[in-house]
This record gives structure tokens, sequence and C-alpha cells, in this order.
């Protein structure tokens, strides 16, 4: 029998709870006794609050309390940095400035909380946001982001000289020697917009005080259960012990909700505690637009040198990053950004010279892909110039540049975003091209298929790229895995869980390890009372790091059941074989014991044990890498556009990836597919449109355009496994892969597809106004 | 500014049981559902009517809890996500949701199950193209949708077989 469970093909252990509505969301949370909240929020985007009047709301019926700044007193401070700024780059440039959970006196932009009010239900929590009068002194507002570093724009935070929250530098080689002995160098400009997550489930939160305990309970839905509970404790003067943050089914997450502290999150257990009530927060959609944070907001001044046979000798790229009003998670996201602007190719030269500008805009903190469709955006934009530049086939000079099988591990010499090393740790990337190749049929689409459109007149490209993705980084997460006297295995972990199908994938490491049935193995994520260590998901690094330290608890935990198992069956431990929840000695089918009566017999309740025993079949372990795995894919599309309505029609998507060992094809294909979704609507259908005075004016999502069934293409997904040699089980990771190359992708397609309009894409998200208008200057130009 | 006190007597039958409750008029469907008789499957993801989270069938017919106010149900049958099935017992279209994959957070799925359990009374035998208007009112941010597309087949499949 085959007894590998890792990287087969298993349906998910959480879906029955999830599809019968028993799944508990933190809106789901009903306490007796429960006051609701609702927050007032600022309509500008750049005021001085003059004055605040809540007398109204706090007559009207059923409101408890209303609070603001000044009624929060010394409780009212900013929340703690996330990510403190690279303490290894030399001369960078960080001011960190963070968001306060009520503004006091000037707001950053629209949608700051300046009042709460506290009801008996949420509705008329909500009649007395009404009853709140604010007198605001209307700023000049810091809308654009180029504009916000230039010397006479107004400044986000008064105590600084300029809007600049950070700058840094790193280089690699010489690229100005580089420069002067190219043949060619190519110059552009690429400007990236905002976007937003957009996550089914709103943000929320309920809060539970004991006030004859001391004891607080949070439920959350955070990405990063066990910082928020120590960041509450610390924050309110509490043990560790005495908080108890849950994490329970999220309704996804792609990055936002790891925001800490979102000022709700700082608020709401606060709150909880004064009034000694158990308090809910639900965020509504139109909150979410304003007040859960975004990305993607870069401008990228790009130069490359290339020899004429397009062998790159280097990139110089200088880019400005919107951090928004606050910078509470650092420099995360321009770091990805950095870190994948050489993609997987091999460049002997670097100059990368980022500014961020603080902007009254919402926060920027990583939304999946997390900087990096940026670099990847950049380079593999600037590839397919420069294939036309030199008159070289934009396969060819990508399969001349791509980093070698033996060049791994490959130093880049900068440091990532976790600011360890950039190493690319393995891979083989021209066969993940060359499987994409004959994946789409390349070669045939460009001989035969295309001059057939084209001759009937149809517009139809096809686009192929690659990327690299970083993922797994530090600093470190851990597992617990217990035998329990049922005999099922118990197994938790401090990370929380969004959808990846971490009971599934996790409890066939442990599965495999211990000989049980997958469904034997229950996962407990995300609820600090059951593991509290860890840090959280994000970064694409469930798989890698938690993944790793599952593996190496079940190593541990099965030592143990052999150890003992060998004394109780009187045979060597070799000999013994773990399956079907029992321990069997090879060969002598009728000597075995149940994994069940092993735990008893491991933790007995009376008797004498040897000296250092430890009691149970239980141990808990942590993994943590020294810098994180690299994965890398190649995506190919072919799409149909119609030039007069600029309508598109997905025809092919295929997506070749190497993610290192897989664990469950099933749920891998789910990442990707969800992921190049996403990608899908970078490229053409979101983006936050902010006017002059930074006021959102789609707000909602009649206006905000996210990709439905229809306009989903199906996705062919193939795989190649380069185990990484930096973990146990050989994983990388793949959470955020399928969005990264897409915007890209899709300019070169639709390049390609209006071949007779001489058009050159410097820009996403596109739309098909967009792509109208810059069709129509080209071809006129 | 009055407080909304003015309540008014619904009786509803919800998967089945009959509910009288006094409810404020404004009382939306999808917080009566969730908050007032605790069937908490019924998820919200806009309050505007686009994503389809919310939606439940009434009388058989997919609406959007959140565009409906919950006196608007009078004397009407509500089946929620937890009238199709248990966990015990799943129903052809939930069973064909776990084996293709169908879900990732699952917070899309409760309305998307209502949506596909209704639209294959009426096309039993759907072609894809179909599935996917059939579930172009539901939004989903984690799958791509092609595993839905996949479950919603392989549910006709189950069906026409049983």
């Amino acid at each position: 029998m085959d007894k590998r469970l890792i990287g087969k093909r298993v349906v998910r252990n959480e879906d029955p709870r999830l599809l019968t509505g028993q799944a508990q969301y933190v809106d789901d949370v009903n306490l007796p006794n429960m006051a609701h909240a609702a927050m007032f929020r600022s309509e500008y985007a750049h005021a001085r609050i003059r004055s605040i009047d809540v007398s109204k709301a706090r007559a009207y019926p059923g409101v408890i309390a209303v609070y603001t700044a000044e009624d929060m007193g010394a409780d009212c401070y900013p929340g703690p940095p996330l990510v403190s700024p690279p303490p290894t780059v030399k001369d960078v440039i960080f001011n960190s400035r963070r968001q306060v959970p009520l503004v006091k006196d000037k707001i950053r932009h629209a949608g700051e909380i300046i009042a709460v009010v506290i009801a008996e239900t949420r509705y008329i929590a909500e009649d007395g946001l009404d009853l709140i009068e604010i007198e605001y002194e209307p700023l000049p507002v810091v809308a654009d982001i180029e504009k916000a570093l230039e010397p006479d724009s107004p400044l986000v935070h008064d105590d600084l000289d300029s809007n600049l929250a950070a700058h840094l530098v790193q280089k690699k080689g010489d690229y100005e020697a580089a420069r002067a002995s190219a043949d060619a160098i190519i110059q552009r400009r690429f400007t990236i917009e905002r976007g937003t997550a957009a996550a089914m489930e709103n943000r929320g939160i309920v809060a539970q005080w004991d006030a004859k305990s001391e004891a607080l309970t949070v439920w959350d839905t955070t990405q990063a259960p066990i910082p928020i509970r120590n960041g509450l404790a610390a924050r309110l003067g509490l043990s560790e012990s005495k908080v108890r943050v849950i994490a329970p089914f999220i309704g996804g997450g792609f990055g936002p909700k790891i925001m800490m502290f979102y000022s709700e999150e700082m608020l709401v257990p606060w709150l909880a505690i004064k009034l000694n009530r158990p308090v809910k927060w639900i965020e509504d959609r139109r909150e979410n637009f304003y007040a859960t944070t975004q990305e993607r907001g870069q401008v990228h001044e790009v130069e490359m040198a290339f020899t004429r046979d397009g062998k790159i000798l280097g990139i110089k790229d200088d880019f400005i990053h919107d951090t928004g009003a606050y910078d509470p998670y650092g420099l995360t996201t321009p770091l990805n950004t950095q870190s994948h602007v050489m993609g997987g190719y091999d460049i002997p030269n670097f100059t990368s010279e980022f500014r961020v500008a603080f902007t009254n805009k919402t926060i920027v903190t990583p939304m999946r892909g997390a900087g990096r469709p940026h670099g990847i955006y950049v380079i593999e934009r600037m590839m397919d110039i420069a294939a036309k530049e030199l008159g070289i086939d934009r396969v060819e000079i990508r399969r001349r540049n791509l980093i070698k099988p033996d060049a791994f591990p490959y130093e880049h010499g900068i440091i990532d975003q976790a600011f360890a090393p950039l190493i690319f740790d393995s891979g083989n990337y021209e066969a993940v091209l060359n499987e994409t190749l004959k994946a789409v049929g390349y070669e045939k689409f460009i001989k035969e298929e295309q001059p057939r459109y084209r001759a009937e007149g149809r517009r139809v490209g096809i686009g192929v790229l690659p990327f690299i993705e970083t993922t797994g980084v530090g600093p470190y997460e851990g597992a617990r895995v217990t035998v329990e006297a049922s005999g099922k295995i118990a197994v938790a972990t401090g990370v929380g869980t969004q959808g990846q199908g971490h009971f599934t994938s996790f409890a066939q490491v442990v599965a495999e390890q211990l000989g049980v049935d997958v469904t034997d193995v229950r996962i407990t994520t995300g609820d600090s009372a059951h593991f509290n260590w860890g840090t959280g998901t994000f970064a694409s690094r469930g798989a890698v790091v938690a993944g790793n330290a599952m593996h190496a608890a079940a190593t541990m935990v099965r030592k143990k059941i052999l150890k003992l198992a060998s004394k109780v069956l009187n045979a060597p431990e070799e000999e013994l074989e773990l399956e079907d929840g029992m321990v069997r000695v090879a060969d002598i089918p009728q000597s075995s014991i149940s994994l069940s009566d092993l735990a008893a017999l491991a933790n007995p309740l009376r008797g004498a044990v040897e000296p250092g025993t430890e009691p149970g079949l239980e141990a808990t372990a942590y993994y943590g890498p020294q810098y994180g795995p690299t994965a890398f894919g190649v995506h190919a599309m072919i799409a149909e556009i119609d030039a007069e309505t600029m309508m598109i029609k997905i025809l092919r998507y295929v997506v070749t990836e190497d993610c290192g060992t897989i664990l469950n094809p099933l749920i891998l294909e789910g990442q990707i597919h969800g992921g190049v979704a996403l990608g899908l609507g970078n490229a053409y259908y979101e983006k936050l449109h902010f006017d002059e005075n930074a006021q959102l004016l789609n707000a909602s999502f009649m206006d905000y355009l996210l990709v439905g069934s229809t306009e989903m293409p199906r996705i062919e997904v193939h795989h190649l496994e380069t185990r990484s040699p930096l973990n146990e089980l050989g994983t990388k990771g793949v959470g955020e892969a399928g969005a990264i190359p897409v915007p890209a992708l899709f300019a070169q397609t639709m390049e390609d597809a209006l071949y007779d309009y001489n058009l050159e894409i410097r820009e996403t998200p596109l739309n098909p106004n967009r792509l109208f208008g810059i069709a129509r200057k080209e071809k006129t130009a | 500014m009055e407080a909304t006190t003015q309540k008014i007597e619904l009786s509803v039958t919800v998967n089945g049981t009959r509910y009288e409750r006094a409810i404020e008029p404004r009382m939306l469907l999808s917080d009566f559902l969730r908050h007032e008789i605790e069937l908490t499957g019924t998820h919200v993801g806009c309050e505007h009517g686009v994503c389809g989270a919310c939606s439940v069938l009434m009388d058989g017919e997919p609406v959007r809890s959140c565009l409906m106010f919950a006196v608007q149900t009078q004397g009407h049958e509500i089946t929620t996500v937890e009238g199709l099935g248990a966990v015990d017992a799943l129903s052809p279209v939930q069973q064909a949701f776990h084996e293709a994959h169908g879900l990732q957070c699952g917070f899309c799925t409760p309305g998307i199950l209502t949506t596909v359990t209704a639209f294959l009374e009426t096309n039993p035998n759907p072609s894809e193209e179909e599935v996917r208007e059939a579930i172009s009112g539901n939004l989903c941010r984690c799958t791509g949708y092609q595993h839905i597309v996949d479950a919603v087949l392989l549910a006709a499949k189950k069906k026409q077989a049983s």
C-alpha cells in the first residue's frame, strides 16, 4: 500500500462545516448582553477638526456610550510598528508614523475614525452616527504620489520636513560601468495604480471582558492572532495568558487582514473593558473601501542595459511607492518590488532606489502579491520592449537571460522583505518555460493560427512570460502534535487560516508520519489558547514555515511512538510499521497495538515511570528559515480583442508552476486559480479611482469591478517540482503566485493582439476605455 | 430624530420551522436570519445586493436577503444554507462542492449553494456557459470560479444519476 499522503489530491477536512453554515466566522459570535459599535469616519481626506459635538448621539434612546479621542484620554496613542526598518542597509531613511484608535486633531485620510457609538443594536448605533456634528477645516490634499514629494507639497505629517516616509538604495555590481559597455540602453516610465483586496468577508471584532477573572477574549478577522494577542496584552496592561485571541474561520484575507493594529483592533477591546460588556463591531463594505488597507500605487523610472544579442548587462530602477497616510507595515512592499524587479534573470549589475511617500489616502500594506507584481510588471514590460527594439523573439530574449539550473543557490547580494539575503535557492526555470510553450502550443500559434486569425480580420494575441515569487520567509512558526486517548491526532499551530486548506494539507503532513487517515488529524489554527507562539499567515509561508514545523513535530511524535511500541511489543523499532492508526511488527500482523492504547500507556494514571520520562505522545516543534525559498512559474495567455469596444475574450490560459514539493494538487490549483482571478482584476477591471481631493469615487461593488464567473477563463495548470533544499518537506510557497505575472502578461498579449496599433502599454490597471484611449493615441502618433 | 421602536409581528417559515417574532420594519432579512433566529450560515458581504453571499431561497427562488426587509417575507417560506443539508448528510450540491474543491474560505459559499440548488431545479443539465451565467451574480474572491463551475456540473451529474 502507498503510504504517501503528501502530494495526494485529498478533499478538504474543513468543507462539511463550511458547506452547511456551521463554520463560525467573527460576525457569527453572538454573546449575551452584547453591545454594537459603529464608527464615525471622516469625509475629508485632509482636514483639521475644529469641534466635535456628540451630545445628541449620546442622548439618543438605545445609545450606551459615545467616545472621542478626548474621552479616551491617555489610552489614545498610536499602534505599534509592525515591521521595523531594515537595519542592514546603509543610509536608510524611515519615518515611522502610525494610526491611532481615534483621531483627535488632524484627519489624514478619508475614513479615519473620529468617534465611536456603542448601542444596544447596530441599527441604533448607526442612527447615532447621524447625530454627530463635526466642524472641519479642510486642508490642501496630497493625492498624487509624485507631487507629494515636490518641495511645495502640503504635509501629511506636519512634524516632518516633507512627505518622505522612507528612502532606500540597494546595489549589486556596477550599473554605470555596465551601461558604458552596453550596445543598447532602454528607458521607460511605468505607473501602477491602487486596488483593493476585497475579501468577501469584511473585517470584524468581538471583544468580551470577564472582570472577575480579568480575562479578555477577542474574536478578530486577523491573519496574525498571536501578535494581536501580545500587542493587546501590552497595550491594555494585561498578562498575555489573560488575553485570548481567536481568528476563527476568516472569509478571505489576501494581506490586509494582517495590518497590526487597525484602529478598531485597538478600540473595540478597550471599549469592552471600559463598558464591561461584550462589544461587536462589523465593518460594512463601504468602510472596507476606505478603512481596510490597500496596495499597488507606484511610479517607476527604469533603465536597462543590453548587449545587441539581448543579454542583460544591468538594470537601474528608481521608484516612488505610495504608503498612504501612515506606514505601520514598514518597507515590506517596496522591498518586495526591489527583490522582483530582476525577475528570474541573471542580472549582474543592479541599482534600485526607492522613495516612499505619505499621501492623504488609505494606508498601504501588502495585498496578495505584495509589491511583487510591480517588480515583475517592470522587468517583463522592459523585456518585451527590448525584444522589439533589438529584433529578438520575446521568448528567445527571456530564454537567453533566465538563471541556469547550475547557478543555484543564486545570490543577489541585496536584502529581501525579511531583511534576509535575497538568494534564490533552487529551480529549473527553462524547463518550466518549455513546458508552458508546449502546453499552449506557442510555435504553432505563431506560425499557423495567428496568421489565419489575422487574415480573417480577428485580433488574437499570445503572451508568455516568467516570474519568480520569494516565499516562506521567517521568522518562525510552530506546531504541537498530540496523539489523543481516542487515537485521533490533535494539532495546533499559531497561524490563522483564511481558506488555504490548512485543515487538510497540514493534516496530510502529519498523517503521513503517523500512519493515520487525513480525517483523523484535527487541526486548530489561530487560537492563542491552543498555541501561543507564531507570527501569522503572510508572504506565502503557511506550507513552508508552519508546514515544516508540523512535519518536525510529527516526526518527533513518530519517534516517541516507535520507542514506546518497541518496548510494549518487544520488537526493534526498525521492524515497526505505523498504519491505520496501529503500530505493527512487520510480517507479524497479530503483534500490534493501537495508537489509542499507546497514548494511554504513555500517560499512566498510577505507577512509576523512568526518570526523565515526558508524559504523552506529544511534541512541539518550530521551524525558522535563514531565508525563504523562491518559487518560479510561467503563465501564457491567448486572447481575442474587439478593437471597437476593447472587450476581451480569453481563449486559453496556461500556468506552469514550480513551488517545490506539492502537498495537495487540488488545493494548489485552487490557489492558482484565485490568484489569476485577482491578477486579471488588477490588469483590466479593478482600479480605485481617487479624485484630486483623494476622495474615492468607486467605493462599492457596483463601481469597483471584481472579476466574475463570466470573465474568468478556464485555467490549465501544469506542475514541475524542484524541491527546495532549504527545508525538510522541500516546499516553496504559492499563495500569491497566481496574481503576480498577470498584469504584465495581459499587456504583452494585448500588444500582440492589437498588432496593427503599434501599442506600448506602460500602465496598469487598464480597462476598455483606457486601452481604447492609448490605442488611438499610439495609432495616430 | 426618533428611535424606530414600532414593531411588527412577523410569521415566517425558515427551513421548515415557523418563526414568530416582533421586529422593527427596517430590519433586513439578512439580519433577521443571522441575528434574530441565529441562522448564521447566511453571510453578508456587501449589503448592497452585488456580491450574492446573502442569497437565500424564498418559495424556492433566489433572493438577496440584504436587499429585503424581513417583514416582506410574511407568510413565505425561506430556505437558507442550513436547510440544504447537514454535516453528515450533505445535499448533492454540497457534496459536489466538497469533491470538486468548489470553496476555499467558504464565505461566499452559502449564497452560491442556494443559487445553484434553485438553478439545477430549472436547468438539470446545464452547459458550462449556462453555469457561468447562473453564478455570475455571485462574487468569489478565492477560487477564480473554476472549481465552482466544476462542482455545479458535477452536482448536475449526481442529481441526474440519483
